[in-house]
């Protein structure tokens, strides 16, 4: 048996003074399209930094795929909830694409045939091939978050975290980038975090809801009593650290 | 109208210099200026490169070539801003700013303390193109090469820093040690800078033949090869003014790539309205 995807085993982060994570548990297998949902402000990107390496908890332990997270980056694919580009960055789509093939190893200009055999694939596959030429800066929304999508894809990772990943599309096009994770999930575990937990339960294997701690791990659809507590309760715990 | 340069350039060897000198540091500013427009790092240029006087003066007073401590105090220099980037981002407005004005105090200070000075400091301000000497084509050639082979090498791994310095950091890339690389080339090519349009114009040849570039390509490839061919043309189209008007000849440089900028700059949003 291999090592699960994702292993959280109580862990607890605070920045400075401030709690944002507490005895957080949690195991994802291989192959499980998982949803974290929770209110903003609930620790969910927190949780993702962990799994990313760029946090270390304050207490517990955290391992992707049996390593360090910061030892499993390469295995990992990251979609950000918005682009941290510059719009007018002189560059096409599928030489973003590409990026996602750099390692520290990469020098000079090329990169290699199967470099650019598997960004062909994967540009097919999320249809992006047809604008691939094109300069970045000239996509829409959602054309930028297949890129993104993309980016992540062409590293074959055998674990993919989406932030937010419909935040800035509009709900059409929502219900297209999931109906692509759900045929994606067949092949690569999936954890996508988001604070629309109608709409994701839906698609996913499983959902987790955090805020602050984990309240609850289903794979059935939440009930009001579960959404209540989770967003029932940061209002009080914003109010108490205000005061 | 450029007969007489063109002629009086067969003629006078200082001018052949000067001209492959500006050619020379038109290659410099489209290799590592592309890099300093798109990471629209500007301003830390202009610090590195003001607080290069330093150095300079420093050099002038202990005896030793001012070019040599030019070459240290823009290193070092860069290396400062980088750290200071990195690590007090917040801050990094004031800080930059505090780096930029001091270091030329330094150099002012001890370019006053050595004896027998006198107009050298105009030069380092606002470079002398027509004194540029074989030696310094030499240094110039060769800090080229250095540049170009270094953006070559490392070209992915700049454009991946440049682009999105996350993702950069999420496939494991060297972010901060690759990001002050970038900004030691960019020390580099101010030293290079320095001869022909002195510390202070430096920011305008760094920048402004890649700002134009931008307008025309789509690619960062593209971008660098572009605004080495406008630097040339710009450079030698300013050395011709400069050399008929007996104009300064940096600062005729300079304005000629501004004045290019900026028809080109309302040629491109007359275009986009379109």
């Amino acid at each position: 048996m291999s090592a699960p995807v994702v292993e959280l085993d109580r862990v607890d982060f605070a920045y400075h003074d401030l709690r944002v994570l507490e005895n957080v548990s949690l195991r994802v297998e291989a192959g499980e399209f998982l949803a974290i949902v929770g209110p903003n402000a609930g620790g969910k990107t927190t949780l993702l930094r962990l799994l990313l390496g760029e946090l270390k908890p304050t207490r517990g332990r955290v391992r992707v795929l049996g390593r360090k997270p910061a030892e499993a980056r390469e295995l990992v694919g990251y979609v950000p909830q918005y682009p941290r580009f510059q719009r007018d960055f002189p560059i096409t789509v599928r030489q973003v694409v590409l990026m996602g093939r750099l390692t520290p190893r990469s020098l000079l200009f090329r990169y290699s045939r199967a470099d650019h055999r598997v960004a062909e694939r994967v540009m097919r596959r999320v249809e992006i091939a047809d604008i691939a030429e094109r300069p970045i800066g000239s996509l829409s929304g959602g054309q930028t978050q297949r890129v993104l999508l993309a980016r992540a894809l062409v590293g074959e990772p055998r674990l993919l975290v989406l932030d937010e990943p419909t935040a800035n599309i509009d709900q059409r096009r929502e219900s297209d980038i999931f109906d692509l994770l759900r045929e994606l999930n067949r092949e690569v575990t999936i954890i996508v975090v988001s604070h629309d937990i109608g709409f994701i339960s839906a698609y996913v294997d499983r959902v987790a809801c955090l805020n602050r701690t984990l309240l609850c791990h289903t794979t059935a659809e939440l009930d009001a009593e579960t959404i209540q507590r989770m967003y029932g309760a940061p209002v009080h715990h914003v109010e108490h650290v205000h005061e | 109208m450029n007969e007489g340069f063109w002629t009086a350039l067969l003629a006078f060897p200082f001018l052949q210099r000067a001209l492959i000198a500006a050619w020379l540091a038109s290659i410099a500013c489209g290799a590592i200026g592309s890099f300093v427009v798109v990471k629209r790092i500007g301003f830390l240029a202009g610090g590195i490169a003001h607080a290069v006087l330093g150095g300079m003066g420093i050099a002038l007073y202990l005896g030793l070539d001012p070019m040599a401590g030019a070459l240290v105090a823009a290193v070092f220099s860069a290396l400062l801003v980088g750290w200071v980037t990195l690590t007090w981002r917040e801050y990094e407005d004031t800080l930059i700013s505090a780096i930029w004005a001091v270091g030329m105090a330094i150099g002012v200070l001890f370019i006053a303390l050595t004896p027998g000075y006198d107009k050298d400091l105009m030069s380092y301000l606002f470079g002398n193109v027509l004194l540029v000497g074989a030696r310094d084509l030499w240094r110039m050639a060769a800090l080229d090469l250095l540049l170009v082979a270094a953006v070559a090498l490392g070209y992915r791994q700049f454009v991946a820093v440049a682009f999105d310095e996350h993702f950069a950091a999420q496939r494991g890339l060297r972010v901060r040690l690759v990001y002050l690389g970038l900004l030691v080339l960019v020390a580099i090519t101010v030293v290079l800078l320095i001869q022909i349009v002195g510390l202070i114009l430096v920011i305008a040849l760094l920048t402004l033949p890649s700002a134009i570039a931008a307008h025309y390509t789509r690619r960062l490839g593209g971008m660098i090869l572009l605004s080495m061919g406008i630097g040339v043309t710009l450079a030698s189209i300013g050395l011709a003014v400069s050399f008929q008007r007996d104009w300064p000849g940096g600062a005729t440089i300079i304005i000629v790539t501004g004045l290019a900028y900026l028809m080109s700059t309302l040629l491109h949003v007359a275009r986009r309205r379109r």
